[in-house]
């Protein structure tokens, strides 16, 4: 039923309810443990598997043409900025680890806050420039494409 | 009900919905607006919200100009012939030149571009396209927005725009409630960026069970970028153009860079290439202009996805399927083997899921693909949304009202999926538009276009009533029937939207019929439709909080629907073969239809107007 929760593992504390972008991940009321109340809405996004710090949550395949016996299991880590998979086959045959990198920097740090960065001028305010534009929108020097720059009009009617 | 009621005030720039388009536009505003309030009303966790939640493995839309690849008019010519001609070209140049400086900014941010080793530039997979490491792409620029915004409200499910009650057509911020303590949440701001989601499940899927759930957009992307705007009255454009897409079977992996980096190809269930079958019969339909493989071979100009779809959906039909991805000779190196999974683990993990669970291997054997059921969004290749003002320099008359993507009601701006004529923005597009929208916005305030907004509490309390009527509906009816979900009184938010997809399936395009409609089914389809709003209206149940949310997305996606089966009606010919087909009317007309269509719902009277606006196309200086 995609995601399910092992209950030997999950202890409640509810980070898949935090984290699901469908709020389907709900803490069951008689045995204090997280459930996916409608399966039939979840992605299979892995949200909640990722966030789980007990790895208690796995997934199931779509019961309508997933047959049973396979997994995808995953690894997710931001201290180390990487993120490992394993997917074994139902037939066994393939078992595989594949590692991905998350980000290139530490977690978060390179994000910059534009509280701290100094306002715009008049002058930018009236162009049509975003912030830290011009930077990277062109090869030469010159500023924001244009109509006029580029050699360009718009006309009314039929063109291909 | 004994829930409270959170009012927020004097916000400045309220953002709804922090999925890409969000978090461009709450992220931006700071810079432009240091001393205003901004707040983010975000339906689920913004670290992991909207379409790009799982993460992505390539970014869409990049031009590479600061490396000589392409300059912003040749993404607006390739968006214009995928999508038969039917797009905003002013808004398309304005996101095309400012898309990259967001692209470079997401990799100063971490984010792992690929890169290619022997040029240095972006490891490109097409001509629009460059790989990336992506699966914490959303958390990434989820901290950006975060940064800059005063106050994050997550599951915050936002129901209605708030109306200022001084001056007609403008914006006076939004309410909603919150999905875990059901409290009532009330948003006074003096402009609003709607960044919310385009629709899925509003076509029956082809899926019968759980699988419902793996929907090519995410299930939660509910249509509230189109219910929010159309309640406001803002005026609609091109939401006729619903869009389906050729996908590997059932897990609705991508093939983006199963095409254009691993160079896998389709064929027919016997071997053979089958889509250069069907050009001469569609060139028919079509004409020349829009369809001439050997133009399309001799200048790379692409083949539209529509007409793509239509072979495949005919070849089926005429009994040689299934269609199937050749991935067996790719997949012999093991670099591409390895991408081919990685791609899919980055973007749509399910359909890693079903090839382990089925044991397909493509090493060893060409998966199957499908068509999918019809989606309404605004950002990939389909250009559904709201109608937007362009920016002062680009835009002729008919397109620029004074704010760069702000919809036809004042202060009401747009990002991602809620505007319209933009297709092709995917993510990096969508967070360039609410970049736009948010210095736009800050723009309109410090103009002194949004003092003297009145928002009464009686406006407050009505929608408050509103909001949790369903809940009342349960409550007082639920005790007629000694147990279960069917009652004479009403109907529960998934009946609802079985209903909503078996009436979008069989009236309005969908799946079962081919994707084939005409006057005749729209007719009655819009009864249907009206009659399901009506029950609605006076007979939603919800037991909880979270059938409440069910209830409101069902709303949002009911309104959508209603303009789809509007603008299907009014354009009278078959623009998209592979989207959709009116029967009665299967060629493309330019000479009458070579327009863009516009609606609005009169939000007193629920009545629908609609109209044609010009296009304009982006020509040299010494054409034409």
């Amino acid at each position: 039923m995609p995601t399910f929760v092992y209950m030997t593992r999950c202890d409640g504390c509810g980070q898949c309810v935090d984290i699901c972008p469908s709020d389907i991940m709900h803490i069951d009321s008689v045995n204090r443990r997280a459930y996916n109340i409608e399966p039939n809405m979840c992605w299979e996004c892995y949200s909640c598997v990722k966030a789980c710090p007990h790895y208690a949550i796995d997934v199931r395949g779509y019961a309508d043409f997933a047959p049973l016996g396979h997994s995808v299991r995953v690894r997710r880590d931001e201290d180390k900025g990487i993120i490992a998979w394993r997917i074994i086959f139902r037939n066994g045959k393939k078992d595989w680890d594949l590692l991905a990198p998350i980000t290139t920097k530490p977690w978060g740090s390179a994000i910059p806050n534009l509280n701290d960065v100094p306002p715009p001028s008049d002058e930018m305010r009236k162009s049509q420039l975003l912030y830290n534009e011009p930077k990277y929108i062109r090869l030469d020097d010159g500023g924001l494409h244009t109509l006029e720059s580029n050699g360009l009009k718009l006309k009314e009617g039929v063109a291909y | 009900m004994a829930y409270d009621t959170i009012v927020e005030d004097n916000i400045d720039v309220l953002v709804v919905g922090a999925g890409l388009g969000g978090t461009g536009a709450a992220f931006e505003a700071r810079y432009w607006g240091k001393d205003k309030k901004i707040v983010i009303a975000e339906k689920a966790n913004i670290d992991r919200s909207g379409a790009v939640a799982q993460g992505l493995y390539a970014i869409n839309c990049y031009m590479g100009t600061r490396f000589g690849e392409n300059n912003p008019e040749d993404h607006v010519r390739y968006a214009r012939i995928d999508l038969m001609g039917m797009v905003r070209e002013d808004l398309l140049f304005d996101m095309a030149r400012h898309v990259d400086s967001a692209v470079h900014q997401f990799e100063e941010w971490g984010l792992p571009l690929m890169r290619n080793p022997k040029t240095g530039t972006y490891q490109r997979e097409g001509r629009w396209q460059i790989m990336i490491h992506g699966e914490s792409y959303k958390p990434i620029v989820a901290e950006a927005a975060k940064k800059s915004a005063d106050k994050v409200f997550n599951r915050i499910c936002v129901t209605h725009l708030l109306m200022d009650e001084s001056k007609p057509n403008r914006v006076g911020g939004a309410v909603g409630f919150n999905v875990r303590t059901g409290n009532y949440h009330v948003f006074k701001s003096k402009t609003v960026i709607v960044a919310a989601g385009g629709a899925s499940n509003i076509y029956k899927p082809r899926s019968v069970g759980e699988g419902a759930g793996r929907v090519w957009y995410a299930p939660w992307s509910s249509g509230s970028a189109y219910g929010l705007l159309i309640q406001a009255g803002a005026k609609m454009t091109q939401m006729e153009n619903r869009i389906v897409l050729a996908r590997f079977k059932d897990g609705y992996g991508p093939v983006g860079a199963y095409f254009l980096h691993l160079k896998t190809y389709t064929q027919n269930g016997a071997g053979e290439e089958y889509e250069s079958n069907w050009f001469p019969a569609l060139q028919e339909m079509v004409g020349k202009e829009y369809l001439d493989p050997e133009v399309s071979h001799r200048t790379h100009r692409p083949i539209p996805t529509c007409l793509r779809n239509h072979a495949f959906i005919n070849e089926v039909a005429a009994g040689r399927g299934p269609i199937r991805m050749v991935t067996m000779e790719a997949f012999q190196d093991p670099h591409l083997e390895e991408i081919g999974w990685h791609n899919f683990l980055g973007m749509t993990v399910g359909q890693a899921v079903l090839w382990a669970a089925t044991d397909v291997d493509p090493k060893y054997e060409n998966p199957e693909l499908t068509t999918s059921e019809p989606y309404v969004m605004g950002s990939h290749a389909t250009g559904c949304g709201a109608w937007c003002s362009g920016p002062e320099d680009i835009s002729p008359p008919e397109y620029f009202w004074g704010y760069n993507r702000m919809t036809s009601v004042e202060g009401l701006f747009g990002a991602g999926d809620a505007v319209g004529g933009t297709p092709h923005a995917f993510s990096s597009g969508s967070f360039t538009e609410g970049r736009l929208a948010a210095k736009a916005a800050c723009q309109y305030i410090d103009d002194g276009k949004a003092t003297g907004i009145v928002v009464s509490e009686s406006q407050i309390n009505k929608r408050r009533e509103e909001i949790y009527k369903p809940m009342e509906t349960y409550r007082v009816y639920r005790n007629a029937i000694t147990a279960g979900s069917v009652n004479p009184h009403y109907i529960n938010p998934r009946q609802g939207l079985d209903r909503l997809q078996k009436l979008m399936d069989e009236y309005c395009g969908g799946v079962t019929v081919q994707y084939m409609t005409n006057d005749y089914l729209l007719e009655i389809g819009l009864k249907k439709l009206a009659i399901l709003n009506e029950d609605w209206e006076n007979g939603i149940a919800a037991e909880n909080i979270h059938e409440l949310l069910r209830a409101w997305e069902l709303k949002h996606r009911i309104l959508t629907s209603e303009s789809v089966f509007h603008h299907t009606l009014f354009r009278e010919e078959t623009r998209w073969p592979g989207y959709y087909y009116r029967g009665d009317k299967m060629k493309l007309d330019d000479e009458n239809w070579h327009v863009l269509t516009v609606s609005r719902r009169d939000p007193e009277t629920g009545e629908y107007t609609m109209e044609k606006a010009p296009l304009y196309h982006i020509i040299g200086e010494d054409e034409g």
